[in-house]
Protein backbone atom coordinates (compact mmCIF):
# COMPACT_ATOMS: atom_id res chain seq x y z
CA UNK A 1 0.00 0.00 0.00
CA UNK A 2 2.53 2.53 0.95
CA UNK A 3 4.63 1.27 -2.27
CA UNK A 4 1.69 2.04 -4.42
CA UNK A 5 1.28 5.43 -3.16
CA UNK A 6 5.04 5.99 -3.66
CA UNK A 7 4.63 5.04 -6.97
CA UNK A 8 2.25 7.59 -7.80
CA UNK A 9 3.82 10.60 -6.17
CA UNK A 10 6.75 9.29 -7.94
CA UNK A 11 5.22 9.48 -11.09
CA UNK A 12 3.54 12.61 -10.82
CA UNK A 13 6.24 14.17 -9.26
CA UNK A 14 8.49 13.41 -11.92
CA UNK A 15 6.07 14.33 -14.62
CA UNK A 16 5.55 17.72 -12.74
CA UNK A 17 9.46 18.66 -13.17
CA UNK A 18 9.09 19.83 -16.98
CA UNK A 19 9.26 18.56 -20.38
CA UNK A 20 11.98 16.40 -21.12
CA UNK A 21 11.38 16.93 -24.79
CA UNK A 22 12.74 20.82 -24.11
CA UNK A 23 16.04 18.81 -22.21
CA UNK A 24 17.28 16.59 -25.27
CA UNK A 25 16.33 18.72 -28.62
CA UNK A 26 18.67 21.59 -29.48
CA UNK A 27 16.96 24.99 -28.89
CA UNK A 28 16.27 24.88 -32.60
CA UNK A 29 14.54 21.75 -33.20
CA UNK A 30 11.22 22.04 -36.08
CA UNK A 31 7.99 21.82 -34.29
CA UNK A 32 7.80 18.44 -36.33
CA UNK A 33 11.08 16.77 -34.60
CA UNK A 34 9.36 17.77 -30.80
CA UNK A 35 6.26 15.52 -31.82
CA UNK A 36 8.00 12.67 -33.27
CA UNK A 37 10.24 12.40 -29.74
CA UNK A 38 7.07 13.19 -27.81
CA UNK A 39 5.07 10.29 -29.76
CA UNK A 40 8.18 8.75 -29.54
CA UNK A 41 8.52 8.51 -25.74
CA UNK A 42 4.96 7.90 -25.11
CA UNK A 43 4.40 11.33 -23.36
CA UNK A 44 1.77 12.59 -25.86
CA UNK A 45 -1.05 10.12 -24.22
CA UNK A 46 -2.70 10.56 -21.04
CA UNK A 47 -1.42 10.77 -17.90
CA UNK A 48 -3.26 7.68 -16.22
CA UNK A 49 -2.75 5.86 -19.36
CA UNK A 50 1.44 6.53 -18.88
CA UNK A 51 1.11 5.57 -15.08
CA UNK A 52 -0.84 2.19 -15.85
CA UNK A 53 2.15 1.31 -18.83
CA UNK A 54 4.44 2.68 -16.04
CA UNK A 55 3.81 0.15 -13.37
CA UNK A 56 3.65 -2.26 -15.88
CA UNK A 57 6.53 -1.78 -17.29
CA UNK A 58 8.22 -1.29 -13.76
CA UNK A 59 6.89 -4.77 -12.69
CA UNK A 60 8.45 -6.28 -15.50
CA UNK A 61 11.96 -4.49 -13.94
CA UNK A 62 11.70 -2.07 -17.18
CA UNK A 63 12.21 1.50 -15.87
CA UNK A 64 12.28 3.15 -19.03
CA UNK A 65 15.40 4.20 -21.48
CA UNK A 66 17.34 6.96 -19.74
CA UNK A 67 17.35 10.42 -21.39
CA UNK A 68 20.45 11.85 -20.25
CA UNK A 69 22.98 8.81 -20.50
CA UNK A 70 21.79 7.54 -24.03
CA UNK A 71 21.63 3.86 -24.86
CA UNK A 72 21.37 2.88 -21.10
CA UNK A 73 17.87 1.96 -18.99
CA UNK A 74 17.15 4.07 -16.38
CA UNK A 75 17.90 1.13 -13.64
CA UNK A 76 20.89 0.32 -15.08
CA UNK A 77 22.45 3.92 -14.95
CA UNK A 78 21.07 3.87 -10.95
CA UNK A 79 22.72 0.28 -10.24
CA UNK A 80 25.32 1.52 -11.99
CA UNK A 81 26.48 3.90 -9.70
CA UNK A 82 24.98 1.93 -6.44
CA UNK A 83 28.31 0.03 -5.34
CA UNK A 84 29.99 3.55 -4.73
CA UNK A 85 27.07 4.65 -2.53
CA UNK A 86 26.88 1.61 -0.47
CA UNK A 87 30.68 1.17 -0.11
CA UNK A 88 30.40 5.13 1.53
CA UNK A 89 27.35 4.15 3.31
CA UNK A 90 28.53 1.02 4.59
CA UNK A 91 31.50 2.39 5.67
CA UNK A 92 29.91 5.19 7.28
CA UNK A 93 27.20 3.06 9.17
CA UNK A 94 30.36 1.04 10.21
CA UNK A 95 32.28 4.06 11.48
CA UNK A 96 28.79 5.17 13.50
CA UNK A 97 28.31 1.64 14.93
CA UNK A 98 32.16 1.50 16.11
CA UNK A 99 32.05 4.84 17.21
CA UNK A 100 28.60 5.36 19.18
CA UNK A 101 28.09 1.99 20.85
CA UNK A 102 31.18 2.24 23.01
CA UNK A 103 31.08 6.01 23.75
CA UNK A 104 27.21 5.08 24.37
CA UNK A 105 27.61 2.16 26.63
CA UNK A 106 30.97 4.06 29.07
CA UNK A 107 28.69 7.15 29.32
CA UNK A 108 25.87 5.48 31.07
CA UNK A 109 28.39 3.31 33.30
CA UNK A 110 30.02 6.14 34.17
CA UNK A 111 27.43 8.56 34.38
CA UNK A 112 28.17 12.41 34.83
CA UNK A 113 32.04 11.30 34.41
CA UNK A 114 33.64 13.18 31.89
CA UNK A 115 33.52 10.77 29.86
CA UNK A 116 29.79 10.86 29.58
CA UNK A 117 30.29 14.54 29.46
CA UNK A 118 32.01 14.10 26.24
CA UNK A 119 29.81 12.09 25.28
CA UNK A 120 27.04 14.58 25.58
CA UNK A 121 29.38 16.95 23.77
CA UNK A 122 29.85 14.91 21.00
CA UNK A 123 25.89 14.05 20.51
CA UNK A 124 25.28 18.25 20.96
CA UNK A 125 27.43 18.79 18.24
CA UNK A 126 26.36 15.98 15.69
CA UNK A 127 22.70 17.21 15.98
CA UNK A 128 23.69 20.97 15.13
CA UNK A 129 26.37 20.18 12.69
CA UNK A 130 25.32 20.76 9.14
CA UNK A 131 26.65 18.04 7.02
CA UNK A 132 27.45 19.97 4.10
CA UNK A 133 29.78 22.42 6.07
CA UNK A 134 31.14 19.43 8.03
CA UNK A 135 32.01 17.89 5.10
CA UNK A 136 34.25 21.26 3.03
CA UNK A 137 35.37 21.63 6.64
CA UNK A 138 37.02 18.32 6.95
CA UNK A 139 38.13 18.74 3.22
CA UNK A 140 39.72 22.12 4.41
CA UNK A 141 41.76 20.81 7.45
CA UNK A 142 42.25 17.01 6.61
CA UNK A 143 42.78 17.35 2.70
CA UNK A 144 44.15 20.83 1.92
CA UNK A 145 46.04 22.11 4.66
CA UNK A 146 47.11 18.67 5.95
CA UNK A 147 47.48 16.86 2.71
CA UNK A 148 46.47 13.34 4.68
CA UNK A 149 43.65 12.52 2.38
CA UNK A 150 42.65 13.33 -0.69
CA UNK A 151 40.47 15.63 -1.70
CA UNK A 152 38.21 14.58 -3.98
CA UNK A 153 37.10 11.95 -6.06
CA UNK A 154 36.65 8.27 -7.11
CA UNK A 155 39.08 5.74 -5.17
CA UNK A 156 40.20 3.36 -2.31
CA UNK A 157 39.55 3.74 1.32
CA UNK A 158 41.80 6.81 1.64
CA UNK A 159 39.48 8.96 -0.47
CA UNK A 160 36.43 7.55 1.42
CA UNK A 161 37.17 8.40 5.42
CA UNK A 162 36.64 11.86 5.02
CA UNK A 163 32.90 11.50 3.11
CA UNK A 164 32.04 8.85 5.21
CA UNK A 165 33.23 10.56 8.40
CA UNK A 166 31.11 13.66 7.63
CA UNK A 167 28.21 11.13 6.72
CA UNK A 168 28.38 9.29 9.61
CA UNK A 169 28.75 12.43 11.95
CA UNK A 170 24.89 12.83 12.84
CA UNK A 171 24.42 9.19 12.89
CA UNK A 172 27.37 8.98 16.10
CA UNK A 173 25.70 11.39 17.88
CA UNK A 174 21.95 10.02 17.45
CA UNK A 175 22.89 6.31 18.30
CA UNK A 176 25.45 7.50 21.30
CA UNK A 177 22.41 9.08 22.85
CA UNK A 178 20.38 6.06 22.11
CA UNK A 179 22.74 3.61 23.85
CA UNK A 180 23.28 5.48 26.45
CA UNK A 181 19.60 6.28 27.49
CA UNK A 182 18.95 2.16 27.01
CA UNK A 183 21.35 1.34 29.22
CA UNK A 184 20.77 3.46 31.67
CA UNK A 185 17.54 1.92 31.87
CA UNK A 186 18.76 -1.54 31.85
CA UNK A 187 21.53 -0.76 34.47
CA UNK A 188 19.15 0.18 36.98
CA UNK A 189 17.02 -2.92 36.66
CA UNK A 190 16.94 -5.99 39.10
CA UNK A 191 18.44 -8.64 37.14
CA UNK A 192 21.57 -6.32 36.94
CA UNK A 193 21.66 -5.48 40.30
CA UNK A 194 21.40 -9.05 40.88
CA UNK A 195 24.38 -10.18 38.35
CA UNK A 196 26.42 -7.78 40.21
CA UNK A 197 25.75 -9.53 44.03
CA UNK A 198 26.40 -12.68 42.24
CA UNK A 199 30.12 -11.78 41.83
CA UNK A 200 30.13 -11.45 38.37
CA UNK A 201 33.15 -9.22 37.22
CA UNK A 202 32.03 -5.68 36.00
CA UNK A 203 33.16 -6.20 32.11
CA UNK A 204 30.86 -9.43 32.45
CA UNK A 205 27.42 -7.58 33.91
CA UNK A 206 28.02 -4.98 31.68
CA UNK A 207 28.71 -6.51 27.71
CA UNK A 208 27.02 -9.62 28.48
CA UNK A 209 23.69 -9.07 31.01
CA UNK A 210 23.13 -5.56 30.09
CA UNK A 211 24.03 -4.56 26.81
CA UNK A 212 22.32 -7.54 25.35
CA UNK A 213 19.07 -5.92 26.62
CA UNK A 214 19.85 -2.61 25.73
CA UNK A 215 20.57 -3.32 22.42
CA UNK A 216 17.32 -3.43 20.92
CA UNK A 217 17.16 0.35 21.17
CA UNK A 218 20.04 1.32 18.82
CA UNK A 219 18.86 -1.58 16.16
CA UNK A 220 15.37 -0.07 15.96
CA UNK A 221 17.34 3.23 14.76
CA UNK A 222 18.99 1.05 12.42
CA UNK A 223 15.72 1.81 9.64
CA UNK A 224 16.31 5.21 10.28
CA UNK A 225 20.17 5.39 9.49
CA UNK A 226 19.68 3.80 6.30
CA UNK A 227 17.20 6.35 4.96
CA UNK A 228 19.10 8.91 6.51
CA UNK A 229 22.39 7.48 4.30
CA UNK A 230 20.33 7.49 1.38
CA UNK A 231 19.21 10.98 1.85
CA UNK A 232 23.12 11.49 3.51
CA UNK A 233 24.81 10.76 0.03
CA UNK A 234 23.34 13.14 -1.74
CA UNK A 235 25.10 16.06 -0.05
CA UNK A 236 28.06 14.38 0.81
CA UNK A 237 28.71 12.79 -2.60
CA UNK A 238 28.07 15.88 -4.23
CA UNK A 239 30.91 17.94 -1.92
CA UNK A 240 33.34 15.37 -2.43
CA UNK A 241 32.30 14.40 -6.17
CA UNK A 242 31.98 10.79 -5.06
CA UNK A 243 30.04 9.39 -8.25
CA UNK A 244 27.11 6.99 -6.20
CA UNK A 245 23.49 7.54 -6.35
CA UNK A 246 23.05 10.80 -4.31
CA UNK A 247 24.99 12.49 -7.01
CA UNK A 248 23.64 11.00 -10.09
CA UNK A 249 19.95 12.43 -8.76
CA UNK A 250 21.42 16.22 -8.98
CA UNK A 251 22.30 15.47 -12.27
CA UNK A 252 19.38 13.43 -13.30
CA UNK A 253 16.83 16.18 -12.37
CA UNK A 254 19.16 18.82 -13.59
CA UNK A 255 19.16 17.24 -16.68
CA UNK A 256 15.54 16.16 -16.55
CA UNK A 257 16.08 12.42 -17.16
CA UNK A 258 12.55 11.39 -15.71
CA UNK A 259 13.11 7.76 -16.21
CA UNK A 260 16.06 8.64 -14.09
CA UNK A 261 14.62 10.33 -11.55
CA UNK A 262 11.77 8.20 -11.09
CA UNK A 263 13.66 5.12 -10.06
CA UNK A 264 16.23 7.00 -7.93
CA UNK A 265 13.36 8.20 -5.72
CA UNK A 266 11.17 4.90 -5.98
CA UNK A 267 14.61 2.79 -5.27
CA UNK A 268 15.35 4.99 -2.49
CA UNK A 269 12.22 4.72 -0.80
CA UNK A 270 11.72 1.01 -1.50
CA UNK A 271 15.16 0.51 0.56
CA UNK A 272 13.61 2.73 3.00
CA UNK A 273 10.75 0.63 3.51
CA UNK A 274 12.60 -2.85 3.00
CA UNK A 275 15.17 -1.49 5.61
CA UNK A 276 12.61 -1.16 7.94
CA UNK A 277 10.90 -4.27 6.61
CA UNK A 278 14.60 -6.35 8.11
CA UNK A 279 14.84 -4.40 11.25
CA UNK A 280 10.85 -5.54 12.07
CA UNK A 281 12.28 -9.23 11.83
CA UNK A 282 15.80 -8.94 13.85
CA UNK A 283 13.82 -7.16 16.01
CA UNK A 284 11.62 -10.11 16.92
CA UNK A 285 14.79 -12.28 16.70
CA UNK A 286 16.73 -10.14 19.68
CA UNK A 287 13.52 -10.28 21.39
CA UNK A 288 11.38 -13.26 21.68
CA UNK A 289 8.44 -11.39 23.27
CA UNK A 290 7.71 -9.29 20.30
CA UNK A 291 7.46 -12.23 18.05
CA UNK A 292 4.66 -13.59 20.64
CA UNK A 293 2.65 -10.40 20.20
CA UNK B 1 14.39 33.83 45.16
CA UNK B 2 14.03 37.68 43.80
CA UNK B 3 13.68 37.84 39.98
CA UNK B 4 16.52 39.56 39.39
CA UNK B 5 18.72 36.62 41.37
CA UNK B 6 16.58 34.21 39.35
CA UNK B 7 17.71 35.84 35.89
CA UNK B 8 21.13 36.01 36.80
CA UNK B 9 21.27 32.57 37.87
CA UNK B 10 19.37 31.63 34.35
CA UNK B 11 21.91 33.44 32.34
CA UNK B 12 25.05 31.85 34.06
CA UNK B 13 23.64 28.55 33.01
CA UNK B 14 24.40 26.16 30.12
CA UNK B 15 20.56 27.19 28.50
CA UNK B 16 21.14 30.66 29.89
CA UNK B 17 24.29 30.80 27.69
CA UNK B 18 22.71 29.34 24.87
CA UNK B 19 20.18 32.01 25.23
CA UNK B 20 22.64 34.54 24.88
CA UNK B 21 24.19 33.21 21.89
CA UNK B 22 20.76 32.80 20.00
CA UNK B 23 20.16 36.49 20.70
CA UNK B 24 23.50 37.08 19.38
CA UNK B 25 23.77 34.82 16.50
CA UNK B 26 19.97 34.74 15.17
CA UNK B 27 17.83 37.23 16.66
CA UNK B 28 19.38 40.88 17.10
CA UNK B 29 21.33 40.21 13.52
CA UNK B 30 17.39 39.07 11.80
CA UNK B 31 15.84 42.15 13.18
CA UNK B 32 18.28 44.90 13.06
CA UNK B 33 20.38 43.62 10.05
CA UNK B 34 19.86 46.81 8.68
CA UNK B 35 21.44 49.01 11.25
CA UNK B 36 23.98 45.96 11.90
CA UNK B 37 25.43 45.34 8.84
CA UNK B 38 28.35 47.86 8.05
CA UNK B 39 27.78 47.04 4.61
CA UNK B 40 25.35 46.16 1.40
CA UNK B 41 25.36 43.09 1.29
CA UNK B 42 24.12 42.70 -1.86
CA UNK B 43 26.66 45.25 -3.38
CA UNK B 44 29.70 44.14 -5.02
CA UNK B 45 33.08 45.49 -5.44
CA UNK B 46 36.06 44.52 -7.65
CA UNK B 47 38.37 46.20 -5.67
CA UNK B 48 37.57 44.54 -2.53
CA UNK B 49 38.04 40.91 -3.78
CA UNK B 50 38.91 37.83 -1.62
CA UNK B 51 39.91 39.95 1.45
CA UNK B 52 40.94 38.03 4.21
CA UNK B 53 39.03 38.17 7.72
CA UNK B 54 40.68 40.55 10.19
CA UNK B 55 43.39 38.98 12.16
CA UNK B 56 44.03 36.85 9.17
CA UNK B 57 46.04 39.66 6.81
CA UNK B 58 42.83 42.08 6.55
CA UNK B 59 41.72 44.30 7.36
CA UNK B 60 39.02 46.06 10.31
CA UNK B 61 37.06 47.03 7.34
CA UNK B 62 35.92 43.59 6.51
CA UNK B 63 36.49 41.83 9.86
CA UNK B 64 35.09 38.79 8.27
CA UNK B 65 37.12 39.09 4.86
CA UNK B 66 34.82 39.64 1.81
CA UNK B 67 33.71 36.72 -1.16
CA UNK B 68 34.76 36.65 -4.52
CA UNK B 69 32.67 39.46 -5.49
CA UNK B 70 34.09 41.83 -2.82
CA UNK B 71 30.93 41.66 -1.07
CA UNK B 72 31.42 41.24 3.28
CA UNK B 73 31.19 37.97 4.74
CA UNK B 74 29.47 39.81 8.03
CA UNK B 75 27.22 41.20 6.45
CA UNK B 76 25.78 38.86 4.52
CA UNK B 77 25.73 36.45 7.55
CA UNK B 78 24.08 39.14 9.43
CA UNK B 79 21.23 39.30 6.82
CA UNK B 80 21.08 35.53 6.09
CA UNK B 81 19.85 35.72 9.59
CA UNK B 82 16.72 37.04 8.83
CA UNK B 83 16.20 33.79 6.40
CA UNK B 84 17.00 31.50 8.97
CA UNK B 85 14.95 32.72 11.70
CA UNK B 86 12.16 33.81 8.89
CA UNK B 87 12.13 30.01 7.65
CA UNK B 88 12.25 28.55 10.30
CA UNK B 89 9.15 30.60 12.38
CA UNK B 90 6.59 30.14 9.11
CA UNK B 91 8.10 26.56 8.19
CA UNK B 92 7.19 25.42 11.75
CA UNK B 93 4.02 27.11 12.25
CA UNK B 94 2.61 25.59 9.34
CA UNK B 95 3.64 22.10 9.95
CA UNK B 96 2.85 22.28 13.41
CA UNK B 97 -0.80 23.44 12.72
CA UNK B 98 -1.33 20.67 10.25
CA UNK B 99 0.39 18.20 12.32
CA UNK B 100 -1.52 18.76 15.26
CA UNK B 101 -4.85 19.14 13.16
CA UNK B 102 -4.34 15.62 11.22
CA UNK B 103 -3.20 14.08 14.57
CA UNK B 104 -6.07 15.21 16.83
CA UNK B 105 -8.56 13.97 13.57
CA UNK B 106 -6.80 10.51 13.61
CA UNK B 107 -6.77 10.41 17.32
CA UNK B 108 -9.54 11.34 18.09
CA UNK B 109 -11.89 10.16 15.73
CA UNK B 110 -9.88 6.82 14.52
CA UNK B 111 -11.40 4.48 12.13
CA UNK B 112 -10.72 5.41 8.91
CA UNK B 113 -9.50 8.91 9.42
CA UNK B 114 -7.10 7.33 11.59
CA UNK B 115 -5.60 4.49 9.03
CA UNK B 116 -5.35 7.06 6.27
CA UNK B 117 -3.77 9.75 8.31
CA UNK B 118 -0.76 7.64 9.77
CA UNK B 119 -0.24 5.78 6.47
CA UNK B 120 0.42 9.32 4.84
CA UNK B 121 2.58 9.78 7.43
CA UNK B 122 4.24 6.81 6.95
CA UNK B 123 4.75 7.78 3.13
CA UNK B 124 6.04 11.22 3.74
CA UNK B 125 8.75 9.36 6.29
CA UNK B 126 9.72 7.10 3.34
CA UNK B 127 9.89 9.18 0.80
CA UNK B 128 13.31 11.26 1.04
CA UNK B 129 13.33 15.23 2.07
CA UNK B 130 15.39 16.12 -0.30
CA UNK B 131 14.66 13.90 -3.64
CA UNK B 132 11.50 15.87 -3.25
CA UNK B 133 12.86 18.95 -2.72
CA UNK B 134 15.30 18.17 -6.19
CA UNK B 135 12.17 17.24 -8.17
CA UNK B 136 10.15 20.18 -6.84
CA UNK B 137 12.89 22.70 -7.60
CA UNK B 138 13.68 22.10 -11.23
CA UNK B 139 10.31 22.83 -12.11
CA UNK B 140 9.94 25.89 -10.00
CA UNK B 141 13.11 26.78 -9.92
CA UNK B 142 14.67 27.95 -5.91
CA UNK B 143 12.36 29.32 -4.48
CA UNK B 144 11.02 30.53 -1.07
CA UNK B 145 7.81 28.97 -1.29
CA UNK B 146 9.47 25.51 -2.56
CA UNK B 147 11.53 25.52 0.80
CA UNK B 148 8.11 26.26 3.32
CA UNK B 149 6.66 23.61 1.37
CA UNK B 150 9.63 20.97 1.99
CA UNK B 151 9.83 21.73 5.81
CA UNK B 152 5.73 21.67 5.90
CA UNK B 153 6.22 18.02 4.35
CA UNK B 154 9.15 16.89 6.64
CA UNK B 155 8.27 18.16 10.06
CA UNK B 156 3.99 17.87 9.92
CA UNK B 157 4.11 13.93 10.19
CA UNK B 158 6.52 14.05 13.73
CA UNK B 159 3.82 16.55 15.29
CA UNK B 160 0.82 14.38 13.51
CA UNK B 161 2.12 11.02 15.19
CA UNK B 162 3.01 12.64 18.87
CA UNK B 163 -0.22 14.73 19.40
CA UNK B 164 -2.37 10.97 17.80
CA UNK B 165 -0.55 9.48 20.48
CA UNK B 166 -1.53 12.28 23.38
CA UNK B 167 -5.11 12.26 22.07
CA UNK B 168 -5.15 8.56 22.20
CA UNK B 169 -4.67 8.53 25.49
CA UNK B 170 -6.57 11.90 26.62
CA UNK B 171 -9.87 10.36 24.66
CA UNK B 172 -10.17 7.71 27.23
CA UNK B 173 -10.35 9.69 30.25
CA UNK B 174 -13.37 10.56 32.13
CA UNK B 175 -13.16 14.49 31.42
CA UNK B 176 -14.00 13.77 28.01
CA UNK B 177 -16.43 11.05 28.60
CA UNK B 178 -18.15 14.10 31.24
CA UNK B 179 -17.61 16.45 28.21
CA UNK B 180 -19.68 14.27 26.26
CA UNK B 181 -22.44 13.79 28.45
CA UNK B 182 -22.93 17.58 28.75
CA UNK B 183 -23.49 17.25 25.05
CA UNK B 184 -20.34 18.92 23.62
CA UNK B 185 -19.79 18.16 19.79
CA UNK B 186 -16.97 15.82 19.05
CA UNK B 187 -15.20 18.98 17.17
CA UNK B 188 -15.92 21.18 20.62
CA UNK B 189 -14.21 18.31 22.52
CA UNK B 190 -11.14 18.31 20.59
CA UNK B 191 -11.05 21.92 20.54
CA UNK B 192 -11.58 22.96 24.13
CA UNK B 193 -10.68 19.62 26.24
CA UNK B 194 -7.51 17.89 24.26
CA UNK B 195 -5.95 20.45 22.73
CA UNK B 196 -4.79 22.49 25.57
CA UNK B 197 -3.75 19.67 27.00
CA UNK B 198 -1.47 18.89 24.26
CA UNK B 199 0.21 22.35 23.80
CA UNK B 200 3.08 21.90 25.76
CA UNK B 201 3.91 18.96 23.84
CA UNK B 202 3.66 21.13 20.43
CA UNK B 203 5.87 23.93 22.06
CA UNK B 204 8.48 21.50 23.04
CA UNK B 205 8.49 19.45 19.57
CA UNK B 206 8.18 22.66 17.82
CA UNK B 207 11.51 24.13 19.46
CA UNK B 208 13.38 20.93 19.28
CA UNK B 209 12.05 20.72 15.02
CA UNK B 210 14.08 24.43 14.88
CA UNK B 211 17.27 23.30 14.30
CA UNK B 212 16.33 20.30 12.23
CA UNK B 213 14.73 23.11 9.65
CA UNK B 214 17.56 25.29 9.55
CA UNK B 215 19.87 22.82 8.79
CA UNK B 216 17.41 21.50 6.37
CA UNK B 217 16.76 24.90 4.69
CA UNK B 218 20.56 25.79 4.40
CA UNK B 219 21.26 21.87 3.03
CA UNK B 220 18.65 22.45 -0.08
CA UNK B 221 19.67 25.94 -0.09
CA UNK B 222 23.64 24.82 -0.45
CA UNK B 223 22.12 22.06 -2.96
CA UNK B 224 21.12 24.92 -5.24
CA UNK B 225 17.21 23.72 -4.79
CA UNK B 226 16.22 26.07 -2.27
CA UNK B 227 16.39 29.99 -1.38
CA UNK B 228 17.69 31.95 -4.62
CA UNK B 229 20.42 33.68 -5.07
CA UNK B 230 21.72 36.28 -4.75
CA UNK B 231 19.88 36.14 -0.97
CA UNK B 232 22.68 35.92 1.28
CA UNK B 233 20.97 32.70 3.20
CA UNK B 234 23.40 30.79 5.21
CA UNK B 235 23.24 28.09 2.88
CA UNK B 236 23.99 29.58 0.08
CA UNK B 237 27.23 31.84 1.39
CA UNK B 238 28.49 28.09 2.66
CA UNK B 239 28.18 27.04 -1.18
CA UNK B 240 29.87 30.47 -1.94
CA UNK B 241 33.04 29.70 -1.17
CA UNK B 242 32.88 25.84 -1.48
CA UNK B 243 35.42 26.18 -4.82
CA UNK B 244 37.76 28.71 -2.90
CA UNK B 245 38.16 26.56 -0.13
CA UNK B 246 41.89 25.84 -0.59
CA UNK B 247 42.31 29.55 -1.07
CA UNK B 248 39.83 31.85 1.15
CA UNK B 249 38.39 29.36 3.77
CA UNK B 250 36.30 32.14 5.31
CA UNK B 251 33.48 32.55 2.79
CA UNK B 252 31.94 29.04 3.72
CA UNK B 253 33.73 28.89 7.15
CA UNK B 254 31.90 31.35 9.07
CA UNK B 255 28.49 31.55 7.54
CA UNK B 256 28.56 27.56 8.68
CA UNK B 257 29.86 28.28 12.43
CA UNK B 258 26.56 30.86 12.35
CA UNK B 259 24.45 28.22 11.57
CA UNK B 260 26.00 25.75 13.71
CA UNK B 261 26.28 27.71 17.10
CA UNK B 262 22.24 28.90 15.72
CA UNK B 263 20.87 24.86 16.12
CA UNK B 264 23.39 24.44 18.85
CA UNK B 265 21.68 26.92 20.76
CA UNK B 266 18.02 26.21 19.75
CA UNK B 267 18.93 22.41 20.69
CA UNK B 268 19.94 23.15 24.27
CA UNK B 269 17.00 25.46 24.85
CA UNK B 270 14.68 23.08 23.02
CA UNK B 271 16.23 20.78 25.77
CA UNK B 272 15.91 22.66 28.62
CA UNK B 273 11.93 23.62 28.10
CA UNK B 274 11.47 20.08 27.58
CA UNK B 275 12.44 19.37 30.92
CA UNK B 276 10.43 22.15 32.32
CA UNK B 277 6.90 21.67 30.55
CA UNK B 278 7.21 17.82 30.31
CA UNK B 279 8.89 15.92 32.82
CA UNK B 280 7.70 12.61 31.83
CA UNK B 281 10.36 12.99 28.91
CA UNK B 282 13.17 14.03 31.30
CA UNK B 283 14.99 10.32 31.35
CA UNK B 284 14.79 10.20 27.71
Amino acid sequence: MSLFVVTIVVFSLSHLTGDPVDAMLPDDATQQQIEDLTKHLGLDRPYHVQYVTFIGNALRGDFGQSTKWRGKSASTVVLERLPATLKLGGLAILISVVASIPLGVLAAVYRNSPLDRGASVIALLGQSLPAFWLAIVLMWIFAVTLGWFPTSGLGGLSYMILPAVAMAWFQVAALTRLTRSAMLEVLDSEYVKFAKVKGLTENVVIWKHAFRNAAIVPVTYFGVLAGSLLTGSVVIETVFAWPGTGLLALEAIRGRDFPVVQFVVLFFAVFYLFANLVIDVVYGLIDPRIRQD
Amino acid sequence: MGRTARLSRFMLSVPGAAFIVLVIVLIIPALFADLIAPHDPYKANIRSRLEPPFLFGGTTEFILGTDRLGRDVFSRIIHGAKFALGISMVGILLGAVVGTALGLIAGFLRGWWDATIMRAVDITFALPSILLALALASVSGPSFELVIFVVIFVIWGYFARQVRAETLALRELDFVARARVLGASEYRIMWKYILPNIVNTIVVLGTLQIGVVIILEATLSFLGIGIPRPTPAWGLLVADGRQLIVSSWWISFFPGLAILLTVMSVNVLGDALRDVLDPKSRSV
